[in-house]
């Protein structure tokens, strides 16, 4: 039977696959004490994990180890999260470690964070609800341990400060199962004695267990319900309570919650100095302006010199007046050489002249009329002669004269012409010079030769 | 006139004596503001110039105040009291 050769690595590659694979070894807490602890250069941890029955190899890298809330070291119990995997240049397994915590108090971790979601979540740390504090409480109430250095620091520090300020303790534990409701009960009671305007709560540093009054959700209401606006004073400026976080302002440490809490004497004394001086000067120079306005106007010529200026008002009357007169003359004569430019104009265009012109031109042309009807009337007299005298000539009187007759019909109405006419028995009508002869046909006769 | 300055110096006083120290402040860092301005009457001025040193006293004799006036609430037989309160300087236990 033929055996297959591995390599180590193989081996190792292998073993670290079904180490990863596994659920039971993957995102797991371990609890034990730390020993071996180095912390390379590199940042990452390396170190063992024991407990009574054994060790356990752990590294944690820097990635994760920078976040950790605590600095770890030989002999602490801790409570890590990781997973099993393994070395494979050792071929040795070693837990990877993502997150660790003392441990002793990692339920009450568990509990901060939780409560510090839910607060979060109803907006108990919004900064809308923070209130100001007054920038000169006329009295501080301080809610800590009547021992311990706490209250010994703030009421040094408010004597240090503004000793004028009073100040009212209100004792409570601030450790222990009874420290949370003996602080309730004293936000309580401030708010209903309402003698001061500003609240200080808080105690000195410690463990995360001796500060956990703080982290209790009764302490964050009863501080968010305070009418007095609070000051949070808890341990030292790395511990963070809930209550630090409801606050309306949170104080690294006792000695600054009272700094914050009141002013400082010796500064509002050097202030209110200042704003003396201040008003001071600023008086002075409005005095100083309005003087200047005064004597301006008092030094105005009007007031040194009136009847200069009555003087200079009068010449000036005076050229008004001239310019007045100058100017009337000018348009004067303006207006005098216009009228007589369109008198001219007038006169040139005057009906007379042209009145003149048409009797002249009327003169004229009845002269040519009578001349032309003079001239007409010999023409027609000698016209009307020479046509008399043709009439004459041709009148038919006178061809009677001589001889000749007419011949007409019964009523005088036909000229008869021709025999042609006529009939025997017809009556006739003779003109003659002299008169007429009523006369009837007897015979007709033709004359052979008609051109007769 | 002497008189009359008098009645109103005292007249100022009283409006003052109820006057807490912020208001105080607050008023008189007003008046500072306003005649830095430059934009009031002189009259008003030597009004506002008034009202504003006599502020300014009044603020600093209550900082001047040093009556310690350090209480303690304590649970009495016959319910709350209070008594003068003093921290303790020989603790070894606390922070």
């Amino acid at each position: 039977m033929e055996q297959k050769v591995l390599s180590i690595r193989d081996v190792n590659r292998y073993i670290k696959m079904k180490l990863e694979g596994d659920g039971n070894l993957q995102d797991i807490w371990i609890r034990g004490e730390i020993s071996n602890f180095t912390r390379h250069s590199s940042g990452h941890m390396y170190f063992t994990l024991k407990d009574e029955s054994g060790r356990l190899k752990c590294i944690m890298f820097a990635s994760y180890n920078q976040r950790l809330p605590f600095a770890p070291k030989d002999g602490m119990k801790v409570l890590a999260r990781g997973g099993v995997s393994v070395y494979e240049r050792d071929g040795a397994y070693q837990f990877y470690a993502t997150a660790m915590q003392p441990d002793g108090i990692g339920s009450l971790y568990l509990a901060f964070e939780q409560l510090k979601k839910k607060l979060e979540g109803e907006g108990l740390f919004s900064e809308a609800l923070k209130r100001p504090i007054p920038r000169f409480p006329q009295a501080v109430g301080v809610i800590t341990s009547p021992t311990g250095a706490a209250v010994r620091d703030i009421i040094i520090t408010l004597q240090r400060r503004f000793p004028s300020v009073p100040v009212l303790l209100h004792p409570v534990s601030v450790q222990g199962t009874g420290a949370a409701p003996s602080i309730v009960k004293a936000i309580e009671t401030m708010n209903r004695l309402g003698e001061v305007d500003v609240l200080i709560v808080g105690r000195g540093g410690g463990s995360l267990e001796e500060l956990w009054a703080f982290n209790e959700e009764a302490v964050a209401r009863a501080i968010r319900a305070s009418r007095i606006p609070v000051i949070s004073a808890v341990g030292h400026e790395t511990d963070f309570t809930i209550a630090d976080f409801v606050a309306d302002l949170r104080a690294a440490t006792p000695t600054a919650a009272a700094e914050l809490a009141v002013p400082h004497a010796g500064e509002l004394r050097q202030h209110l100095g200042h704003l003396q001086q201040r008003l001071v000067k600023s008086l002075r120079l409005l005095a100083g302006k309005s003087r200047e306005r005064w004597q301006h106007a008092a030094r105005s010529p009007y007031f040194t010199q009136p009847r200069r200026t009555l003087l200079a008002q009068a010449e000036r009357l005076d050229r008004l007046r001239d310019r007045l007169v100058f100017r009337a003359q000018a348009q004067e004569a303006r207006a005098r050489e216009r009228l007589a430019r369109l008198s001219g104009r007038l006169a040139a265009s005057s009906p007379t002249e042209q009145a003149g012109f048409a009797r002249k031109r009327l003169a004229g042309a009845s002269r040519s009329l009578e001349l032309a009807m003079s001239g007409t009337l010999r023409h027609a007299q000698s016209r009307y002669g020479s046509l008399l005298r043709q009439l004459d000539a041709l009148s038919p009187l006178k061809v009677m004269g001589r001889g000749y007759s007419l011949v007409y019909d019964e009523q005088e109405k036909r000229l008869i012409r021709t025999i042609g006419e006529v009939q025997p028995g017809d009556l006739l009508r003779v003109r003659l010079a002299d008169g007429r002869l009523d006369c009837q046909v007897w015979g007709i006769h033709g004359e052979e030769n008609t051109g007769g | 006139m002497a008189e009359v300055r008098g009645d109103r110096d005292s007249a100022l006083d009283e409006a003052l004596n109820g006057v807490t120290f912020e208001q105080a402040m607050e008023r008189l860092e007003t008046i500072v503001a306003k005649l830095e301005s430059g934009d009031v009457p002189l009259e008003t001025a030597i009004e506002l110039f008034q009202e504003g040193m006599e502020l300014s006293r009044l603020c600093g004799r209550k900082l001047e105040q040093v009556e310690r006036r350090i209480e303690m609430l304590v649970e009495g037989e016959n319910g709350p009291g209070r008594k003068p309160f003093a921290p303790t300087r020989e603790d070894g236990k606390g922070e």
